[in-house]
């Protein structure tokens, strides 16, 4: 019956609300500075922030070997 | 009958009453903005990366790439029914896996390197053992009944997959069956990632909402909202404790997982343009984020400022990857080329 699949679908949705709303939450302010301190933290590591050195860039085209 | 309908209304009532409660929850913890906070921060000043090699070979648009984890592979797939493994430091074609199905979405690299996986309008993930003389098919997953959008290898044994069904999915590939449905997108499931402890993943869909699962209990722990169209690319801050997503709204947002919520939009007048697929640099710093513009530009994770673009393609940026070494970036495009950036 078209009516008791309601139900079921709206205790399903019940059932999750209740679930997410019992988490608990960090404030903004700290979480903030959380994920700064980690990209603070990286950035010397970051070689897209950094730069690539060509000696040492993998990506670079490779260089032609001619017979002098 | 009418108790029944009078049950329903209660439930609608309990569920309206948990949303403003979610609601005033994530207020209470709202005590500042992402940006304010990053005032002090040193500002990364205009990111320019350079072209370094264009990958030619697909004779169609690609529609998705992902990084081997040795930061040196690549396979990359594209609606001219193959797969190509390539070795992105010299750019030669390692593998050419020819595909059923032409219609293809996403392709994955096993952490090993030892398998690839692909799928598509055939709503089949099939996977390959690329280290065979020639490739193998080794299992076709065939359970989900809409299309496979995403999909990412745990290890040789499992996969997570997102479907166009509105579920995601945890496969074990030795037995070729379904370990966990996650069932809870009212839209298509349009991308998917691990965390970095690879005991969680979260998950984009058509209904503008990202989740967080439980990989092994297939509850859905968080929701976000926030998003008013699709999203189509979604993925981990290195930290774990932070998600990025992209939508056909022009915009991204970052959500925390601690906090429960929104933290920045990252959003500019001038871009009137989906966002297609996104990637952050090894610190998370910057976000590389494709678009239906043709262009990837680049985003101050921290700050919501644009610091720049990866301009060269003649059509939609659809895939993004930045290998495990953070050496640089990969936009792949409806070109048919992929280009590698740093």
């Amino acid at each position: 019956m078209s009516s008791s699949s309601s139900l079921v679908a709206m205790k399903k949705v019940v059932h999750q609300l209740r679930f997410e709303a019992s988490i608990n939450r960090v404030k903004v302010s700290q979480a903030a500075a959380d994920l700064q301190q980690f990209c603070i933290q990286n950035a010397t590591q970051d070689p897209l922030l950094t730069g690539v050195s060509s000696s040492t860039n993998p990506f670079r085209p490779q260089k032609v070997c001619s017979f002098l | 009958m009418a108790s029944e309908k009078a049950e329903i209304d209660a439930l609608k009532k309990e569920c309206d009453g948990l949303r403003t409660q979610i609601e005033a929850a994530r207020k209470a913890v709202n005590d500042g903005s992402m940006t304010g906070a990053s005032g002090g921060v040193a500002s990364v000043g205009r990111v320019q990366l350079k072209l370094r090699k264009t990958l030619k070979g697909h004779l169609a648009k690609i529609y998705a790439m992902h990084w081997a984890t040795d930061s040196k592979q690549m396979v990359s797939a594209s609606q001219d029914g193959k797969l190509l493994v390539w070795d992105t430091h010299t750019g030669n074609k390692l593998v050419a896996v020819p595909l059923k199905s032409a219609w293809v979405m996403s392709v994955a690299f096993a952490p090993s390197g030892n398998l690839v996986a692909s799928g598509g309008l055939d709503n089949i993930c099939t996977v390959y053992n690329i280290k065979a003389a020639s490739p193998k098919t080794l299992r076709e997953l065939d359970a989900h009944t809409g299309y496979l959008s995403c999909c990412r290898f745990l290890s040789d044994s499992e996969i997570l997959t997102a479907s166009g069904d509105t579920t995601c999915c945890l496969w074990d590939l030795e037995t070729g069956k379904q370990k966990v449905v996650f069932t809870n997108h009212i839209g298509d499931c349009m991308s998917l990632a691990l965390s970095p402890d690879m005991n969680t993943f979260i998950s984009g869909a058509c209904d503008s909402l990202a989740k967080l699962w439980d990989v092994r209990d297939g509850t859905c722990k968080q929701t976000f909202s926030g998003h008013t169209s699709d999203i189509n690319a979604i993925a981990f801050f290195h930290s774990g404790n932070a998600i990025i997503t992209g939508s056909d709204d022009c915009a991204c947002k970052m959500y925390d997982l601690r906090s429960d919520q929104e933290v920045i939009n990252y959003q500019d007048t001038s871009l009137n343009a989906g966002v297609t697929s996104l990637a952050l640099s090894s610190s998370g710093r910057l976000i590389f984020a494709g678009y239906d513009d043709f262009n990837c530009h680049i985003w101050d994770s921290l700050k919501g400022e644009k610091v720049g673009v990866l301009s060269g393609h003649d059509n939609r940026v659809s895939c993004t990857g930045v290998p495990e070494d953070g050496l640089g970036v990969c936009t792949g495009s409806w070109d048919s080329f992929l280009k590698l950036w740093n």
